[in-house]
């Protein structure tokens, strides 16, 4: 049996949406490469979801908490099993921690964060961002499977209408070296940048720490992430997981708003392959106005404010 | 107490990329080349374990020539031994990589092995993983927080939004977030003292692995493009903030259809 099998994480009872994304192209695959689309997940409860994607089967290890070892050693079971000529990962955390751990395991080729993939002369042919975006790297991957974690928003999650997947149950180990001891939760509320539909960064322009307040007020309104530069990394206004560039994170939301940040290359390399840009600068000179679709010459301190009501108005009606 | 330290040799990430002449390179003419910045958290991290409790720091890269010079680097910070496994890396896969330096690192004492999240540029994530795979020992990937205890380490990973805490036995592999501490610069003291430690170079071969466990098997480069370059769009006076606010607004809505 061929095919295509994507590894789906969930969350609340639903498949993240990284991993719909991941199921939607991996239907197209099965389609052009022959065989089934399959999935695997730590809940038999998103059958009938994963069943709505496309997947026929449904591979279920019931382990609660992750683990890299745990989870490498049930997949390989399905790898033998199935015999998928592409495995598919969302580009999470977990996602980027399994797939080359599970490529070295199979001897098989693994290429992380692509944007764009297809069957093409009967290989896995991907393209992927690298130099963070300043340039683009397309290379055929092959291995049994051929593995590829997919990037968050590149790829539509679209819905196949099928029925329930079929769940087929699988033992894994229980022991491992690693442990997780603790999970140190979130603040409330808060989104991250990685998988954020929409986010509002702020730079230099901010001039103090404390000003933060009026990029996450316009987040909150919003409902987006708070990104940041690397300069207000680096300078300790605001944590590191805020960061978008190079060093940072590389984001692809639909809606990327930008104020008082100038747009050194490192951080428009992390940004530029957002959907929409809107830039708010009082210089009228400065680099991020060139990848901006919309450009604000101005005050980000009035501006902002002003766009914080708009929108709280908009959400009220 | 013993570490390795696995580093890469990558463009600055200021650099502007160009296409070689191959259409499946980068062109090198004039890039200055670092030592990757997440590969220098995953050093600090190794130095200051061997501050604090002494043995040895072993840094290891698999590159050309010119990847020796990000070894004196490492060495002039605090490193005490290094190993230069030299090929062309712009043509290995990352599980060609991961192949090289396990067979290193197997031939060096360790109880800790450190990377950088991922190479600065070609942003892969893998090679960390896919030597402790290849090991057989337990990997911690985005390392923000580090403590090394007899036998065991317990470490805090990065994921969406919030922070795990993990403990695995020794030896480990793990893999360096940026905030994992504060990177030294390398001083004259150092760089002086760097000199008088010789690179130990080795070949493929020479670690029992032929080409082609090694070079362009699993994953195949087709082409490298760059991006189409933006013309910028429409650029608006805000000195009206609230003319302003509107106008982006209608942006949101009508274009980018997000509320």
């Amino acid at each position: 049996m061929a095919g295509v099998l994507v590894f789906c994480e969930v969350k609340d009872g639903k498949i993240k949406k990284v991993s719909r994304e991941a199921l939607s192209i991996g239907r197209k695959l099965a389609e052009a490469a022959g065989g089934d689309l399959v999935a695997f997940a730590n809940d038999k409860s998103v059958a009938d979801e994963a069943g709505r994607y496309g997947a026929k089967k449904l591979y279920v290890a019931s382990i609660a908490d992750y683990s890299t070892e745990i989870y490498t050693a049930a997949l390989k079971q399905v790898c033998d099993d199935v015999k998928p000529s592409v495995l598919l990962f969302g580009g999470t955390s977990n996602g980027r921690d399994l797939a080359p751990r599970i490529g070295a395991r199979l001897d098989a080729g693994v290429a992380s964060d692509v944007d764009q993939l297809s069957w093409t002369d009967g290989k896995l042919r991907a393209r992927r961002p690298v130099y963070s975006g300043k340039a683009f790297a397309t290379v055929d991957v092959t291995g049994t499977p051929a593995i590829a974690t997919t990037r968050p928003n590149a790829f539509p999650a679209e819905e196949a209408g099928g029925g329930a997947a079929e769940v087929v149950d699988v033992t894994a180990p229980a022991d491992a070296k690693a442990k997780l001891v603790e999970t140190k939760a979130p603040e409330a509320g808060e989104l991250t940048i990685a998988e954020a539909d929409i986010i509002v960064s702020g730079g230099r322009g901010l001039k103090e720490a404390q000003n933060f307040s009026y990029i996450k007020d316009l987040a909150h309104a919003i409902g987006g992430a708070v990104g940041a530069s690397r300069a207000t990394v680096d300078a300790g206004w605001i944590d590191h997981q805020h960061q978008v560039g190079q060093t940072g994170r590389v984001v692809s939301p639909n809606l990327y708003i930008a104020a008082g940040i100038s747009g050194a290359i490192q951080h428009l390399a992390g940004m530029s392959s957002s959907k929409h840009i809107v830039a708010i600068n009082k210089d009228p000179e400065a680099p991020i106005f060139r990848v901006a679709d919309l450009g604000i010459v101005g005050d980000l301190f009035t501006v902002l404010p002003a766009l914080t009501e708009e929108v709280k108005k908009a959400k009220a009606h | 107490m013993n570490s390795v330290v696995c580093i890469s040799h990558v463009p600055d990430t200021e650099s502007r990329i160009k296409v070689a002449g191959d259409g499946r390179h980068v062109d090198e003419t004039g890039i200055k080349f670092i030592v990757s910045p997440y590969d220098e958290f995953a050093l600090e991290e190794a130095i200051r374990q061997k501050e604090k409790s002494g043995g040895d720091v072993t840094v290891v890269t698999f590159g050309p020539e010119r990847a020796s010079q990000a070894l004196r680097e490492c060495l002039a910070r605090g490193a005490t031994k290094a190993l230069h496994i030299k090929g062309e890396s712009a043509d290995a896969d990352s599980l060609g990589i991961a192949k090289a330096l396990a067979a290193a690192i197997k031939t060096v004492p360790h109880d800790v092995i450190y990377f950088g999240k991922q190479g600065v540029g070609t942003d892969n994530g893998l090679v960390g993983p896919m030597v402790a795979e290849l090991l057989g020992y337990p990997q911690i990937n985005v390392v923000t927080h580090l403590e090394v205890g007899d036998g065991k380490l317990t470490a805090h990973r990065e994921i969406e939004g919030a922070e795990e805490v993990i403990e695995a036995q020794l030896p480990a592999v793990i893999t360096a977030q940026k905030g994992l501490n504060e990177p030294r610069y390398a001083g004259l003291k150092g760089i002086m003292a760097a000199k008088k430690i010789p690179i130990d170079a080795k070949s493929v071969s020479d670690l029992g692995l032929s080409d082609s466990d090694i070079f362009n098997q699993r994953v195949v480069f087709v082409s490298l493009q760059l991006p189409p370059e933006k013309s910028g769009g429409r650029k608006i006076d805000g000195s009206d903030p609230a003319a302003a606010a509107q106008e982006i607004l209608k942006y949101i809505r009508e274009e980018a259809k997000a509320l």
